[in-house]
């Protein structure tokens, strides 16, 4: 089996690009990673891409080149972008291809997602009387999660108030002012506890990493991040997910803890050498319980934590260095390589603005519905 | 009885439920009706339809319960899916949240209270049903829970 590397990384910036689609911010993503590294399309054996709301992300292939190149369309809700990363990982893990892109983007109308229940599998009433809204699901765990944990509303605020800073900082982000916490407490309720600033919104975006194995690495005389462990995993009984009538009353562990025990113990690391971490944060509450989730934290202890700026730049275990998905927005089909990408600038030394120092190891973690979490674990 | 009584007197409430067989009213008062798996007796909400009914009987929930988590909808959904008759205008926030029905399941219901600063996870909780009033003018009936006084 052959090690994967991360050799070259590109990003459309986030945000709102009026007059450009969805695919050609892909196009423009995957052209800024092959001139990383120095390559044309006819070198690319494979690639995985993914898009939600923009077309298929194939649609590029008479753009980049037909070159008969073996193009796999994924599809996975919001962990799309990790989905295409794993589906990578394993092409070249197994010996099959030695080099090969994965990419992601799209472009959402504005406002919240429009859901329909016949399509998640559920009855029309549930949609008839005001409950799916996904934006009410983060609510109530977070809810529940500060009750039973003590996180206060201040906490939260801090959340977004970080994500705008380090969005301030970040030439992809779309969120570029800093925005300070008691406008953030301040601000519009939308789903209580949560105001209009701790939520991310719909985006527009693309992000393309160039995978290759340890010897096609060598061959061309680069180097990148390697990917010691890459997980994606779906939901079992008892775990709190979007869209649910009903739920067990024995509660069971979320598929984000499932997925980031498997990438840990593949990766042969632990959450105490973690040095970065960009971890999903749909909204503020979800940043605060996915620390947990993945191990960064105990239940409880991100209410000192954000107080005493831990997890900020320059903190002792910086999250969501590019200001995550409050300040860059959530184009589902980029979201998660949009992390990844921020994991191999960060690990390279080419996080421009935001640069954490001696960052060694880094973890990324996309969280989407119905129920499913993709984690990687990149070493420099 | 009392409680059944209470809940038939509201204007409306014997309209019939937005969907047969989410709830029935027996001579006990109003229950949701749930499905417990033939197999291991896991109880969900509602009935599942389908090829998956054949797994489960019907069972009533209890109506009575404790708050599980809450939250306030405070922007008027989008429709679709929402089928309120109100609008930008004249909607009104709602809460809605979690119920544990003792040793069965937590269902997901609207809940009404007249002060939303009341709601606190762990009280208690009881099922009625109400109207629902649909913008294409069909009378329906819904479920929400309300705090026990």
């Amino acid at each position: 089996m052959s090690e994967v590397h991360i050799i070259g990384a590109g990003i459309h910036p986030f945000g709102r690009t009026e007059g450009r689609s969805g695919l050609d911010q892909g196009i423009y993503a995957v052209r800024e990673a092959l001139a990383d590294v120095g390559l044309e399309w006819k070198d690319m054996q494979f690639a995985f891409g993914g898009s939600s709301a923009a077309g298929s992300a194939d649609a590029m292939l008479p753009h980049m080149g037909l070159t008969s190149v073996q193009f796999i369309n994924v599809a996975n809700g919001c962990a799309t972008g990790g989905s295409s990363l794993l589906s990578g990982y394993w092409a070249i893990k197994s010996g099959e291809f030695d080099i090969g892109v994965v990419t992601g983007f799209d472009k959402h109308p504005r406002g919240a997602f429009n859901p329909d229940p016949e399509a998640s599998g559920l009855p029309r009433w549930y949609g008839d009387v005001g409950m799916m809204l996904t934006t009410q699901f983060f609510a109530l765990k977070i809810q529940r999660y500060m009750s039973l944990h003590g996180i206060t509303p201040m906490t939260l605020a801090r959340v977004a108030e970080k994500a705008f800073e380090n969005g301030a900082r970040t030439p992809h982000a779309w969120r570029r002012e800093p925005v300070d916490a008691k406008t953030i407490l301040q601000a519009q309720m939308l789903s209580d506890p949560l105001t209009k600033y701790m939520f991310c919104s719909p985006a527009e975006g693309g992000a393309a990493l160039i995978l290759a194995s340890d010897k096609k690495m060598r061959e061309l005389g680069l180097k990148g991040p390697r990917i010691l462990g890459a997980a994606v995993r779906t939901r079992v009984n008892g775990s709190f997910e979007v869209f649910s009538p009903s739920l067990d009353i024995e509660r069971g562990p979320s598929p984000t803890e499932i997925a980031s025990k498997v990438a840990y113990e593949m990766a042969g690391v632990g959450p105490d050498e973690i040095d970065i971490a960009q971890i999903q944060d749909t909204e503020s509450g979800a940043e605060i319980m996915h620390m947990a989730e993945n191990g960064l934290c105990q239940n409880g202890e991100q209410e000192k934590m954000l107080a005493d700026g831990e997890t900020r730049l320059g903190g002792k275990l910086p999250i969501n260095t590019d200001g995550g998905c409050l300040a860059c927005g959530e184009p589902i089909g980029a979201s998660g390589l949009r992390q990844v990408y921020e994991n191999v600038q960060q690990l390279r030394g080419r996080a421009e603005g935001r640069q954490v120092e001696n960052a060694n190891i880094g973890y990324s973690q996309v969280y989407g519905a119905p129920g499913l979490s993709a984690v990687a674990i990149l070493a420099a | 009885m009392v409680l059944a009584a209470e809940a038939l007197a509201e204007k409306g409430a014997d309209a019939p439920p937005i969907v047969a067989g989410l709830f029935e009213i027996a001579a006990d008062g109003p229950h949701l009706i749930g499905g417990k798996r033939k197999s291991d007796g896991r109880t969900v909400f509602p009935m599942p339809g389908g090829f998956e009914a054949q797994k489960y009987e019907a069972v009533k929930l209890s109506q009575e319960g404790k708050l599980w988590s809450f939250t306030v909808q405070r922007f008027r959904p989008k429709s679709p899916p929402y089928a309120g008759a109100d609008d930008e205008k004249t909607f009104q926030p709602f809460a809605l949240g979690y119920i544990e029905l003792p040793g069965q399941v937590i269902v997901e219901s609207r809940i009404e209270v007249d002060n939303f600063a009341r709601l606190k996870i762990g009280m208690p909780m009881r099922l009625a049903i109400v109207p629902f009033a649909r913008a294409d003018g069909k009378a329906v009936s819904s479920y929400v829970f309300r705090p026990v006084q």
